[in-house]
């Protein structure tokens, strides 16, 4: 008798085992479709960016893995550049009175006249937004944020893309892990 | 002047919009005379591929690791210095991410939308563990999981809870899992990493509630011995679904069980089965009457939670996006005049009429009327099935590790005083 109730309760076990083993196969076959070998990272596409200034505030990294980036193709190396001064600037200065950016991450380097160059030091900048959204409105568009991979901890679902209002952040092959603006829409090459 | 200079700038700006807007530049890019050279843009290269491939060998050698030391070895002291292990590497060095319980999304998501495909080594995080299950026993979860061995070291003097508070509680992860699958399914959120309360001690950064949340589970943890993987962690239940019937499992007692009690209790989730009390088991016929009755009730069970888990549709979908901004323009539409309001600013400049919107929303709440009538009619299993398996009685005669609760972290197998 106990023998019997022995033999009936491990041929459940097993058949059970088989049956999950069978879905678990089966499970990994037919995900085996929705797989590619690359892997995602997240990115912004600049071109369809709004500019509202949640990368800077919902990154969990803090200061933020998004960060601006600067497109020089684009750049018209403007004295009056939209991105650097502030709309109500006294002067076309350097002086910090005048400048856009919060955390002063622009410099501004004099090439010749009338031109001027603008590089951005990335450890000081926390991706606000502020400068893309004055040389988008008023210049080519050559400043622009991207998520920069160094920081960027790859989460599962990333907590900016939650909140982003233009859906702007998808994901991107690990491969062509930056959309750098190349051109003047989107369309074009880059 | 500067203010000049900016009103003309201004309207010379909107003057070009058109040919911005067709390709042309604003300004041209000038041609420099004095030799000057254009830098290029910082753009950092990612993890590279081949680390994430790492990632999973680790876990490969985790897992196999873990079940020879549950299961052969039989050495506690080897599983507690595999999980240091791994809350050094998947935690605090992998920074919690990539994880096998948030792969369940990555699964769902994948099933879901064609669009997105997920990555392979994100597919193996998810199966590894349940393949390992299926023939060790939980070993994942006794060694590998980063979340379930930060929580295995602190414990330090872990309570026992009762039965009933212990089924009870026991049926959150399920209905945790069937919220995480639909709302991945439906492309609305990752609600298993976004709640994860740990990944905030990890990344040693994180929302101030999170941090709140993860000390507290923590601090819960030296009493309540791994409060999230018992009643919370989603990924627990498939786990618990293959370890109830593995080929292996770790054992109380290398040979023969002498009926010491002395590893009563040794087990900090109460996962030891006593032997069967002849004279607590109820007399067979009223069992058997009670059996039926449960049995039956299974179909009234699961379309009652079927029928609640689609009236409550409506607010489930709230929590995504779309539907939450359709909602607020039908009920709200003052707010599109509303400058602070980014996310009605900027649905009202992408040009998208609001039929759209509502439309898109509509397929979406459709979705969750679906996945409602699926989540509520599992849920609605889940209790049937618990509250019959209370009326089933198996007959024991040592002590024994629950397959499904044993989490194989070895403290039971130092108190048995059986040699070989």
């Amino acid at each position: 008798m106990g023998k019997k109730a022995k033999n009936r309760r491990e041929f459940i076990q097993s058949g059970m085992r088989m049956s999950l083993g069978l879905v678990v196969g089966g499970l990994g076959a037919l995900s085996l479709k929705h797989v590619t070998k690359d892997e995602w990272v997240w990115q912004i596409d600049p071109f369809e960016c709004t500019q509202c200034g949640r990368c800077a505030t919902n990154c969990v990294m803090s200061p933020s893995a998004v960060k601006c980036i600067h497109a020089y193709d684009l750049c018209g190396y403007c004295n009056l550049c939209g991105g650097y001064f502030k709309p109500d600037a006294n002067k076309l200065s350097t002086a910090a009175e005048n400048q856009l950016c919060p955390t002063a991450a622009i410099q501004r380097r004099y090439i010749e006249k009338p031109y001027f160059e603008y590089v951005i030091d990335e450890d000081l900048c926390i991706g606000c937004a502020k400068c893309v959204k004055g040389c988008t409105s008023f210049g080519n568009g050559s400043l622009h944020l991207q998520v920069m991979h160094n920081i960027c901890l790859n989460c599962n679902e990333c907590s900016i893309a939650r909140v982003c209002p233009s859906h702007a952040i998808k994901r991107v092959k690990a491969a062509d892990a930056y959309i750098v603006k190349g051109d003047f829409s989107k369309g074009g090459k880059t | 002047m500067v203010k000049k200079l900016i009103y003309i700038s201004f309207t010379f700006t909107l003057l070009l919009f058109a040919w911005a807007s067709s390709g042309q530049q604003r300004f041209p890019k000038p041609e420099f005379e004095n030799g000057y050279v254009q830098p290029s843009p910082v753009t950092p290269e990612p993890r590279a591929a081949a680390m994430e491939f790492f990632d999973v060998i680790v876990l490969l050698v985790a897992l196999s690791l873990a079940s020879y030391l549950a299961v052969k070895k039989r050495s506690r002291q080897g599983i507690l210095w595999l999980s240091v292990f791994s809350v050094a590497y998947f935690g605090f060095y992998r920074n919690g991410c990539i994880c096998s319980i948030g792969a369940i999304q990555n699964v769902a998501l994948a099933f879901a939308d064609p669009a997105y495909a997920m990555s392979i080594t994100t597919l193996f995080f998810f199966l590894l563990p349940i393949i390992y299950s299926l023939f060790f026993g939980r070993v994942f979860c006794a060694g590998a999981c980063p979340l379930g061995a930060i929580q295995d070291l602190v414990i330090i003097n872990p309570i026992s809870l009762p039965r009933w508070l212990r089924k009870v509680l026991g049926l959150l992860p399920f209905i945790y899992l069937g919220l995480a699958v639909l709302y991945a399914a439906t492309g609305t959120d990752f609600i298993i990493c976004r709640y994860d309360p740990f990944i905030g001690i990890f990344r040693m950064d994180a929302e101030f509630h999170m941090v709140v949340l993860g000390i507290s589970f923590l601090l819960m943890g030296m009493f309540v011995a791994r409060p999230y993987c018992r009643f919370l962690c989603p990924y627990g239940v498939l786990l618990k679904w293959m370890s109830m019937f593995s080929k292996w499992h770790l054992s109380i007692t290398p040979s023969k069980c002498i009926q010491c009690k002395l590893c009563t209790n040794s087990c900090p989730f109460d996962a030891i089965d006593f032997p069967t009390n002849e004279k607590e088991v109820i007399s067979t016929k009223s069992n058997v009457r009670k059996f039926l009755i449960y049995a039956i009730l299974i179909p009234v069970w699961v379309v009652a939670g079927g029928f609640i888990g689609s009236k409550s549709h409506t607010f489930l979908s709230k929590a995504n996006p779309n539907v939450y901004l359709a909602e607020l323009l039908i009920a709200h539409p003052e707010l599109k005049n509303d400058p602070d309001n980014i996310d009605v600013q900027t649905f009202m400049a992408s040009g998208k009429s609001l039929e759209t919107l509502v439309g898109e929303a509509k397929v979406i709440r459709n979705e969750f009327y679906i996945g409602g009538w699926l989540l509520g009619g599992f849920i609605g299993l889940v209790i049937a099935l618990t509250l019959l398996n209370q009326v089933i009685y198996r007959k024991r005669e040592d002590y024994q590790p629950n397959r499904g609760d044993c989490y194989s972290c070895g403290r039971c197998m130092d108190y048995c005083p059986v040699d070989r």
